[in-house]
C-alpha cells in the first residue's frame, strides 16, 4: 500500500524528517506517536503533497506509484485521504457542494460515471448520521461557525463518503471530548477492512484505546526509533518519551 | 499557491468576436452639429434636441473627475464617434422578420436568441446593437397588462409626456461629467412604464453589445413604476476584443412611487481587455433611483469586465418607509481596475438601506469599494447596514474601501462592517486533497464568498453568474 524509504524532508530549509523507513500493508493500522516537534504532522503533510514540504531524500511508493510525481489532488484520486488536524473553514461554500465536487472529482478521474443527485443526497444524508451531525451540517458553509469537535467529525464524514485506500489522521484526538473521540474512532473502525489502511498520528495513548493499532512507532528527531505492537503505546503512557532519550535513541 | 497564481495569467473573453456589418458611423469628434445630428438622426421633437443642447453647454464646461481610485490616460472625445448603426436598421424594421439576420444572429451567438419561441420563457428582451435598438421582444404580450417596454428613441415619440416629465429628474443634467455628455449624445437604450398596481407579467431584460470600432456607447434608461406597481429589469453587456479602449458612458434613472417596488439586476461583462490591460472598456456609469413613500429600491450587480469601472448604484430615499438595497459582486482580473459602490441618501423618515458588496481581486488588478450614507436632519429613525468584503487572490493585487457616512439625524443609526481576506494556502489545500483541481477549488471558495450577492439575482441569472466568474477568474490559478 504505502512504502516509505529513508525519507528526507524539510519545511523552509529547515529538515523536518531525517531518514524515515516504514512499509504498511492493506488492512493495517499502523499509529505514530511522539513528541512535539518529532514531525508527526510533516509527515501527513509531505505525504498528501502540502505546499512548502519539500522532499529531500528518499522515495514514497504509494501503490507503486511515486507520489511525488502526482499533484495533491491526483494523490487524493489515487485513494490517499488526509483528516486534518485543523480543518480550515470555506465560507459560503455548504458541505453539500464541497463533498459533491469532490466526490465527482475523484470519481471522474477514477473514470467512474459522475453520481446522480439522489443517490448522492442519500448518501451524503447516512453519513451525516454515522458521525453523529444533525442534517442541517450538510448545508452550512465547510466547517464554518462549526466547534472544534464538529470540524473533525465532519472530516471522518468525508472520509466515509469518500472511501479512501490510504486514510492519514493527523491528530484527530486533539481538542475531542470523550464523546467526540468515540465517534471518530467508530466511524474509522467501521471503515477498517482487508484493503483499507491507516496511519493514526497521535500524541496520546487515549485515541488507541478505542482505535486499536496494529503497529504502533515511535517518531524523534524525524526518525522512526523505536516499533511495537499496540502494547507500546501504553508503554510509552506510562514512562513518557523521555523513556526513549535515556534507552533507545542514546 | 501564491507563485502557482501569478503563473500563466490570462482569460478566455468568450463575447470578443466583431460582428461584420455594414455600419453608418458619424465621423469622430464633439460639438453642437455632432449634437444636431444625432438628435436628427432620430427625428426627435424640438424639446429632444433643446435639451441635448442645454446639456452639452454644460458638458463643455465641466472638468473629468478625478477622485476615483483608477488611472487610466486622458479620454480624447475628440476621437471618438458618438453614433453608429448598423445601415440596415435605418429603415426601421417592423418585426423581427426584416432585421438584418446577421444581427439576429449575433444575439444568438451571445446566448440571447430575439426569436420569442427560443427565447427564456417569461423574460422580455431589448437588445441594443451600438447606438439603435434593434428588437424589442414580447410587446404585444407586456401591452396587454399596459406595462410599455421600448427602445427610449421610440417613447420620446409614443409617449413624449411620459419622458418629459421623468427624464433627468433623478440624475440631473448637470449631475456629473459623464452623465452631462450623455445626456447630450446619447443614442439609445430601453423605457419602461409599469402602470399603477400592474406587477410585471414577466422579467423584462436589455442587452447591450458595442460592436463598432473607436465608437462610444451612450445608453439612457428610464424606468418609472407607478403607484404599487412591481418590476424586475436585468441588463447585461458585452464587446469585442479590441486593442483601442473604448467609452461607454450610460445613464439610467428609476423612479419608484408610492409603493412600488424595482429590482434592478445587471451582470456587466463588457471586454476588461487582454492580459497585458491592453484594450478594453471604459464604463462610466451613473445609475440612480428614486424611492417615494413605501417603495423600495433593489440594485444587484455582478462586474466582471471593462478595463476601468466607475459606477455607483445609488437610492434616494426620499419618501418615508422607503427601502434602498445595492448587492455588489466585483471581480477584477489582470489590469482591470474597478471603483465601485453605491449611495443611500436617506431623506424620508424610518427609511432602510441595506448594502453588501463583495470585490474580488486577482491578477495585477485593484478593486475599490467606495459608497456613501447619508442621513439627512428629516431622517427620522432611519437605517443602514453595510457589509464590505474583499477577497484577494494572489500577492499582486489590491482591495480598497472607502466608506463615507454623514449622519445629520441622532435618530439615526448606521452600521458598517468590513473584512478582507485571501483564498488561503489552507483553503486550496484542503480542496486538492479532496481531489478537487485548483480552478475549480478557487471558483468554488469565489462562488462561495458571493452567495449573498448571488441570491438576489433573478433564478435563471444566478446560475449565468456563476459561469461567468469562473470564465473571469480563468488562468488566475496555474
Amino acid at each position: 500500500m504505502l512504502n516509505i524509504k529513508n525519507l528526507h524532508a524539510a519545511v523552509e530549509d529547515k529538515t523536518i524528517l531525517k531518514g524515515l523507513n516504514l512499509e504498511i500493508k492493506p488492512g493495517e493500522v499502523h499509529a505514530i506517536m511522539g513528541p512535539n516537534g518529532a514531525g508527526k504532522s510533516t509527515l501527513g503533510n509531505v505525504l498528501a503533497g502540502r505546499e512548502g514540504y519539500e522532499r529531500t531524500n528518499g522515495e514514497v511508493l504509494f501503490n507503486e506509484k511515486d507520489i511525488f510525481e502526482m499533484d495533491p489532488e491526483e494523490r487524493a484520486a489515487e485513494g490517499m485521504f488526509l483528516a486534518f488536524q485543523y480543518p480550515v473553514e470555506i465560507p459560503g461554500v455548504s458541505n453539500l457542494e464541497f463533498l459533491k465536487a469532490s466526490l465527482d472529482a475523484i470519481r471522474k478521474y477514477n473514470n467512474q460515471p459522475e453520481l446522480d443527485a439522489v443517490s448522492f443526497m442519500k448518501m451524503a444524508r447516512e453519513t451525516c448520521k454515522a458521525v453523529n451531525l444533525d442534517q442541517s451540517f450538510l448545508k452550512r458553509g465547510v466547517n464554518e461557525g462549526f466547534s472544534g469537535g464538529e470540524k473533525k467529525r465532519n472530516e471522518i464524514m468525508q472520509m466515509m463518503l469518500l472511501q479512501p485506500k490510504l486514510c492519514i489522521l493527523d491528530e484527530t484526538d486533539s481538542g475531542l471530548d470523550i464523546d467526540a473521540l468515540q465517534v471518530v474512532a467508530k466511524g474509522v473502525n467501521d471503515l477498517r477492512d482487508s484493503n483499507r489502511s491507516f496511519v493514526v498520528v497521535t500524541h496520546y495513548q487515549r485515541l488507541l484505546d478505542y482505535i486499536v493499532p496494529d503497529y504502533v512507532h515511535v517518531l524523534a528527531d524525524g526518525k522512526i526509533v523505536k516499533s511495537g505492537g499496540k502494547e507500546l503505546a501504553h508503554e510509552l503512557e506510562d514512562k513518557g518519551y523521555g523513556w526513549l532519550d535515556n534507552n533507545e535513541v542514546a | 499557491m501564491s507563485e502557482v497564481i501569478n503563473e500563466r495569467i490570462g482569460k478566455e473573453y468568450k463575447a470578443g468576436f466583431i460582428t461584420e456589418v455594414d455600419s453608418e458611423t458619424m465621423p469622430p469628434g464633439l460639438n453642437e452639429d455632432v449634437v444636431r445630428a444625432i438628435s436628427a438622426k432620430k427625428g426627435e421633437p424640438e424639446w429632444m434636441l433643446e435639451w441635448r443642447l442645454k446639456a452639452f453647454n454644460i458638458w463643455k464646461n465641466m472638468k473629468e473627475p478625478e477622485w476615483a481610485h483608477v488611472h487610466y490616460p486622458k479620454i480624447d472625445f475628440e476621437a471618438i464617434s458618438y453614433f453608429s448603426a448598423p445601415k440596415s436598421m435605418a429603415d426601421k424594421p417592423k418585426s423581427l422578420d426584416e432585421v438584418d439576420p446577421q444581427l439576429l444572429e449575433t444575439y444568438e451567438k451571445l446566448g440571447i436568441p430575439l426569436h420569442e419561441q427560443e427565447i427564456l420563457a417569461g423574460v422580455a428582451v431589448d437588445a441594443v446593437f451600438d447606438s439603435v435598438s434593434v428588437a424589442t421582444t414580447f410587446r404585444a404580450k407586456l401591452e396587454e397588462a399596459g406595462v410599455i417596454f421600448c427602445p427610449i428613441s421610440e417613447a420620446v415619440h409614443k409617449h413624449p409626456e411620459l419622458v418629459k416629465k421623468y427624464l433627468g429628474t433623478v440624475v440631473p443634467v448637470n449631475d456629473n461629467f459623464y452623465a452631462a455628455l450623455n445626456c447630450a449624445v446619447f443614442s439609445d437604450g430601453s423605457f419602461v412604464y409599469i402602470p399603477k398596481g400592474v406587477r410585471c407579467p414577466m422579467e423584462l431584460s436589455t442587452y447591450f453589445r458595442i460592436n463598432e470600432a473607436k465608437t462610444g456607447q451612450f445608453e439612457r434608461t428610464l424606468i418609472v413604476a407607478e403607484e404599487g406597481s412591481h418590476v424586475s429589469y436585468l441588463e447585461g453587456c458585452t464587446a469585442p476584443m479590441r486593442d483601442e479602449n473604448q467609452l461607454h458612458a450610460a445613464v439610467v434613472e428609476l423612479v419608484a412611487l408610492d409603493n412600488a417596488e424595482i429590482k434592478y439586476s445587471t451582470v456587466q461583462n463588457w471586454y476588461p481587455g487582454d492580459e497585458e490591460g491592453k484594450g478594453g472598456i471604459y464604463n462610466f456609469v451613473t445609475k440612480r433611483g428614486v424611492c417615494h413613500t413605501n417603495a423600495k429600491i433593489s440594485w444587484t450587480q455582478v462586474e466582471t469586465g471593462s478595463a476601468v469601472t466607475w459606477k455607483y448604484p445609488s437610492c434616494v430615499l426620499k419618501g418615508d418607509n422607503s427601502i434602498g438595497e445595492f448587492y455588489s459582486v466585483a471581480l477584477t482580473n489582470n489590469y482591470q481596475q474597478a471603483d465601485t459602490g453605491t449611495k443611500m441618501i436617506h431623506l424620508g423618515k424610518n427609511t432602510k438601506s441595506t448594502i453588501i458588496a463583495k470585490g474580488i481581486s486577482a491578477g495585477k488588478s485593484q478593486s475599490s469599494y467606495r459608497g456613501l450614507v447619508r442621513m439627512s436632519p428629516m431622517a427620522e429613525g432611519a437605517r443602514n447596514f453595510t457589509q464590505c468584503d474583499s477577497l484577494l487572490i494572489g500577492d499582486k493585487c489590491g482591495a480598497h474601501t472607502f466608506p463615507y457616512i454623514e449622519s445629520k439625524n441622532p435618530s439615526a443609526i448606521v452600521e458598517h462592517e468590513a473584512t478582507t481576506s485571501k483564498v488561503s494556502d489552507d483553503q486550496m489545500f484542503l480542496c486538492q486533497q479532496r481531489g478537487i483541481d485548483p480552478e475549480k477549488a478557487v471558483s468554488m471558495i469565489v462562488n462561495g464568498f458571493c452567495k449573498e450577492v448571488f441570491k438576489e439575482l433573478p433564478m435563471e441569472f444566478a446560475v449565468e453568474a456563476g459561469k461567468l466568474l469562473e470564465v473571469s477568474l480563468e488562468g488566475s490559478v496555474g
